[in-house]
């Protein structure tokens, strides 16, 4: 039984809220939200430091000019892997695992939907990232043309070719069934009461993440899908002697891979929303137009994928086109900006470490957006693409942008999950660490890519030295940082003060209403909404 | 495992179900694993086959196992009025995300159309294209490029087995219609027999598919081969016959399910969802044959 | 100003790189290392109208976002002074919404973008116009070198990476990087363009895709196996000018950069006649 007190009521079916089996086929057979949760989390801090580590070797070789440690083909195999883990591995696990624990407690629901799908969702990831890393042992090496995969490049890989296109696959099919469970519950298992505008906002931004997921990822699948028969069965998608075109896996690629970006970015939306109005000790300014913003967000992701492609050699029409309908989602985002600020705007602040990444995510993530909005005017792209300063600005929204929201809400929700308070002076040190080498890292970057320094190669000519070097000191320093959290979070789990139900000063919330660490069943019985 | 829902607080409905436990997706993770290793091995030109077969026999077993204690758990009455929707919503998002699978690849036909063939013969603002590297190519379609890549081959036209293959499932969506009525009027005897006609039509259409195949492949020298014509062709046809197969295939079950007595007239998501499934992959075939065979 | 030689290493000796950066983090609050080549951290004007007007563009945009971001974080860090709860500030549960503030801070932006789109579009007109060009050059991408054509002169050359860097980039070689000229930046045989003459280039792949990038000219466009892309420069100025493939094409994608060198007309027309004559030996042979 366990931690498996259901909070107020009387049970008289006692098994029926029985605690986790013993053992290590708890976590293979769990259906329980929590438990999947837990493992969506854990696996996500595992893969962050495999492909930080894969970080660490290209910011290594990148340290000096010449090459001292990888050949360049092993470089474009770090490049690669390094981003699918971290996209595929872990930051999208990381908010799914956040989804898991925190949607159904914020709605009032038993569980999630689906409950066996939910395990499976999380189970096929495993297997599938096990097949991405593997392919680096094989001959040939692992894939090298960039994450993006496009043909004719990625056609020259080696025996790894088939099984990285399969791991996509099943990457792809964890997060189609992810998105399906979490758009059911959203829809169907809320509390009586709790209308969809009464739905904190980390539940509407999930709601409208699922349905980027769920437009997006298949037709990413069908992308890699011609790839494997251009590859193997003699189709011609894309090469031009048979008709096809190359430029077209482009648009398929970023008609996936842009909605995938505000996949990535929306759920920590979602948690910042959270955090900032507690450590405000006032409710989220704007509501509404949160939701409505973050529903054109949504929207306008489908309509301006070829903003990555400006120097295909596009018509015209087309890059006009594209160059203002990428502009536009600077209004929406500006809205999400000021309605944040505005909540602290007349608050009672305190700066816990939750607040602290939520704040720094604020600064740091709107660095990288205006990065974007350059980005997006086609004439100064012909410059910026393909350089550094497209390195910067997009580590500027993932890292200090997303990975943030997700340390944030790491810290926010930590006494829920664990029952104790983390230790206050670590965190801030692991946040002051993290904020100060992000930008160390990164800021550089935008100096490397203005003055000329192309993206994906592995030595660079020698006025890019300085910077490179600043640039290498700052990851390895935010990577020890990182380090930091994981023991900060095992000294969590292990013990600590032990957290009230509410944890923070009068948070708004269903989650904050039961015991810290939350039961093992919450909300068998729905619970009531004011 | 599965424990009996509590006796529910409201007018009789148990509580909404959450298993405890289960072992099924592992055991799918274990055999996808499997069979996508031994795939990729067999592409590679290596001997994967045995690994492949093994790993699509884990799954579907598992697949068996998993929807064999669905469906008692159903029949057992465990299920209440809001599973039925979390079942009932889960299948419209996931037909939803095959519409978005099959988008990719009439995204491609229509792009291959509108752009790239035009641009290879010479039109709009990459006129130079033409002129510079395929200066023999007119854009038309069918078209296999200017390489003409996999030799001279014959189109399928639209007014022979397609019409009848078209025929045949629009025919089927009526009859699964009429075998929902029966379901819901508690006409059994209407509901297996026109259940069975679809089933029977399904297969039908797929025998038909495949005799087309093989007259593509044995007397146009139509084949996957055959530049961008072939290559869109046999991927919206393949992955739509691949779709009417499993739905055949889920449909099958669904019958014998009926005969056996499952589903009442007011709770049959089972049936729903595979006739949900079946109207999808009919309504992806009104847009082959336009688009495919027609245009 | 223009650079005519942009590339020219920094010659600052390597213990003051690792001094300025391991101060680092205290650096950073102060300002940025003060050794810095300070033409290193922004784009560089370049040499030809497009590049100037891009430039521009860049420097418009930049300053937009800077003054955004100057009033956007100075709220932000006005707001985490004045309402700190240490400072006794109490929240104002109350302020949750205003349809006034909402309407300001979309219009605003709204007006913003628009300007900034009059300002992009007619620059964008301007470069993809490649009519009125005097000469065309056929390039080709190779994995990893370019194929340079100069269209109905029977003049063609293959220019890859200098014989120098390519002995210094092996992985260990033992030569310094810092000990070669114009590391990674420099070609066997350079493309050799007139000056003041508007110059259409075709652009193609052999294998992969590949981007002809030359920052001073702003102008980067990819190299598609199959299709042509077209663009066009004109360079008012002689000088060499450097650049780099700039769509990851394999493993020597850092290795084949793109050397432009730009001479009077005159000096072009001697150039082209002086590589014409082999060719027609080699005819008539
Ligand atoms: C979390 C992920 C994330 C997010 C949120 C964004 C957000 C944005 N991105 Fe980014 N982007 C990436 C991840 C992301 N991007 C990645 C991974 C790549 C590279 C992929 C690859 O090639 O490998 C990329 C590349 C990329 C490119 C292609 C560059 C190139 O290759 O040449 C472009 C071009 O338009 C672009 C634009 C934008 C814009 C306009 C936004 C906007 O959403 C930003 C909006 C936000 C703001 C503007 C700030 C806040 C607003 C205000 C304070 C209001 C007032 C402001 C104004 C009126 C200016 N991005
Ligand atoms: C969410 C996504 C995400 C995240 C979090 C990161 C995080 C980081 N990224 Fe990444 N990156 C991408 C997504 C991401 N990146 C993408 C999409 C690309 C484009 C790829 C392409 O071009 O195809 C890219 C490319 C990319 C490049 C360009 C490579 C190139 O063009 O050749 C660089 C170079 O500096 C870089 C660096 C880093 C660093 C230093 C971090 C740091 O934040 C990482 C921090 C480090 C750690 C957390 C690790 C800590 C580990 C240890 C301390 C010890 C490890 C030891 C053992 C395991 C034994 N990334
Ligand atoms: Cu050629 Cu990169
Ligand atoms: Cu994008």
């Amino acid at each position: 039984m366990s931690t498996a007190t259901t909070h107020g009521h009387a049970h008289d079916h006692h098994d029926d809220h029985h605690g986790p089996a013993k053992g290590l086929m708890r976590w293979v057979t769990t259906t329980n939200h929590k438990d999947i949760g837990t493992l969506y989390l854990v696996f996500a801090l595992v893969m962050l430091f495999v492909g930080g580590a894969m970080a660490l070797i290209i910011r290594l070789e990148l340290f000096q000019p010449g090459l001292q440690f990888v050949n360049p083909d092993f470089f474009n195999q770090m490049t690669t892997m390094h981003a699918l883990i971290m996209v595929f591995g872990m930051i999208m696990p990381a908010f799914v695992g956040f989804a898991n624990w925190m949607i159904p407690m914020m709605i009032g629901a038993p569980d999630m939907a689906l409950p066996r799908l939910n395990n499976w969702s999380f189970w096929i990831l495993p297997f599938a990232s096990g097949i991405l890393v593997s392919t680096l042992f094989m001959d040939g090496g692992g894939p090298a043309g960039g994450w993006t995969l496009y043909p004719p490049l990625v056609l020259q890989t080696g025996n790894a070719f088939p099984f990285a296109i399969f791991a996509v696959h099943l990457l792809g099919m964890s997060s189609i069934m992810g998105a399906i469970n979490i758009i059911v519950t959203i829809m169907n298992m809320r509390a009586p009461g709790m209308t969809l505008l009464k739905m904190p906002l980390f539940v509407w931004t999930w709601l409208i993440t699922a349905y980027l997921l769920i437009g997006a990822m298949p037709v990413l699948a069908g992308g890699v899908t011609m790839l494997l028969t251009d590859q193997f069965f003699g189709t011609s998608f894309f090469s031009a002697a048979g008709g096809g075109d190359p430029v077209l896996f482009q648009h398929i690629f970023w008609f996936f891979g842009h909605p995938e970006v505000y996949i990535i970015i929306l759920p920590a939306f979602g948690i910042v929303s959270q955090i900032i109005p507690t450590f405000s000790r006032k409710p989220l300014f704007g509501y509404d137009s949160m939701v409505y913003a973050t529903a054109s967000i949504g929207f306008l992701s489908y309509i301006v994928w070829a903003h990555h492609m400006f120097t295909v050699g596009m018509p015209l029409a087309g890059m006009m086109f594209f160059m203002l309908s990428t502009m536009l989602i600077a209004i929406p985002t500006g809205v999400k900006v000021f309605n944040w600020l505005s909540t602290m705007w007349r608050g009672s602040l305190t700066f816990e470490t939750p607040m602290l990444f939520a704040i720094g995510f604020l600064f740091l993530f709107t660095i990288g957006g205006f990065s974007g909005l350059m980005l997006a005017i086609t004439p100064a792209d012909f410059q910026y693409h393909d350089t550094y300063f497209v390195v910067a600005h997009f580590h500027y929204v993932l890292v200090p942008g997303a990975l943030f929201g997700a340390l944030g809400g790491a810290y926010y929700w930590l006494p829920k999950w664990t029952g104790h308070m983390y230790d206050e002076t670590l965190g801030k040190v692991h946040f002051w660490m993290s904020a100060i080498f992000v930008n160390v890292t990164f800021f550089p970057q935008h100096f490397l890519g203005l003055a000329g320094m192309p993206r994906r190669i592995p030595d660079y000519a020698t006025q890019f030295a300085d910077w490179n070097m600043v640039s290498s000191i700052g990851a390895f320093g935010f990577g020890f940082a990182q380090l930091l959290f994981v023991y900060v979070v095992i000294k969590c789990v292990r013990g600590g003060k032990p957290a009230t139900a509410e944890v923070w000063d009068n948070p708004e919330g269903l989650e904050w209403t039961v015991p810290s660490p939350a039961p093992y069943h919450t909300f068998d019985e729905a619970p009531v909404i004011k | 495992m599965a424990h009996a829902p509590t006796a529910g607080t409201a007018a009789g409905e148990p509580k909404y179900y959450v298993p405890h436990g289960t072992t099924w997706p592992i055991m799918g993770s274990i055999g996808l694993f499997t069979l996508f290793i031994g795939v990729s091995i067999l592409l590679n030109g290596g001997s994967g086959t045995v690994v492949a077969l093994l790993g699509a026999a884990v799954v579907i077993v598992m697949m068996f196992l998993w929807f064999g204690e669905v469906i008692r758990e159903s029949e057992a009455r465990y299920y209440n009025g809001q599973v039925d929707k979390s079942f009932r919503m889960g299948m419209m998002w996931f037909i939803l995300s095959e519409v978005m699978f099959f988008a990719a690849f009439f995204g491609t036909l229509y792009y291959a159309r509108q752009f790239s063939l035009p641009w290879l013969g010479g039109e709009g603002s990459d006129a130079v294209t033409n002129a510079v590297l395929w200066p023999s190519f007119e854009s038309a379609w069918p078209s296999n490029g200017p390489e003409a890549v996999g030799g001279n081959f014959q189109t399928m036209g639209p007014w022979g087995v397609p019409a009848l293959n078209t025929a045949l499932l629009l025919l089927s969506g009526v009859t699964i219609t009429i075998a929902h009525h029966g379901l819901k009027a508690g006409n059994r005897a209407q509901l297996n027999l026109f259940l069975l006609a679809t089933v029977l039509l399904g297969f039908i259409f797929l025998g038909f598919q495949a005799y087309e195949y093989i007259h593509a492949y044995t007397e146009l020298n139509l084949t996957l081969g055959s530049g961008i014509y072939g290559s869109t062709f046999f991927m919206l046809t393949g992955f739509h016959g691949l779709h009417v197969t499993i739905g055949a295939i889920m449909l099958t079950v669904i019958w014998f399910r009926c005969i056996r007595g499952h589903f009442t007239p007011d709770r049959h998501f089972g049936f729903e969802g595979v006739a949900w499934y079946w109207h999808f992959v009919d309504v992806v075939w009104l847009g082959l044959f336009i688009f495919v065979y027609w245009l | 100003m223009p650079h005519p030689n942009p590339t020219t290493p920094s010659p600052a000796p390597r213990r003051a790189t690792l001094a300025s950066a391991l101060a680092l983090p205290a650096l950073l609050l102060a300002g940025l290392p003060a050794r810095a080549d300070w033409s290193l951290l922004n784009m560089p004007v370049g040499v030809t109208p497009v590049s100037r007007e891009v430039y521009d563009l860049h420097m418009l945009i930049l300053w937009i976002c800077t003054i955004i971001a100057v009033a956007t974080f100075g709220a932000m860090a006005y707001a985490l002074v004045a309402f700190r709860k240490s400072k006794g500030a109490v929240a104002d549960t109350n302020m949750t919404h205003s349809t006034a503030a909402e309407i300001i801070w979309t219009v605003i932006p709204v007006v913003i973008l628009v300007f900034m789109a009059f300002q992009a579009a007619p620059a964008l007109i301007r470069i993809e116009d490649t009519r009125n060009s005097e000469m065309t050059i056929k390039i080709t991408g190779y994995q990893w070198k370019w194929e340079y054509e100069y269209l109905n002169e029977g003049v063609s050359l293959f220019s890859s990476l200098a014989a120098d860097s390519n002995a210094a980039r092996r992985k260990n070689a033992g030569i310094d990087p810092r000990s070669v000229e114009n590391y990674l930046l420099e070609v066997d045989e350079p493309l050799v363009v007139p000056a003041g003459v508007k110059i259409r280039y075709l652009i193609t792949a052999n294998d992969v895709l590949h981007a002809w990038w030359v920052p001073d000219f702003a102008v980067k466009r990819d190299a598609i196996p199959g299709y042509v892309n077209e663009g066009w420069f004109q360079v008012d100025e002689p000088g060499i000018y450097r650049g780099q493939c700039a769509e990851l094409c394999g493993k020597d994608h850092g290795f084949m950069p793109v050397v432009v060198k730009v001479v009077p007309k005159a000096e072009f027309d001697a150039w082209l006649a002086a590589r014409k004559a082999p060719a027609a030996v080699a005819a008539a042979n």
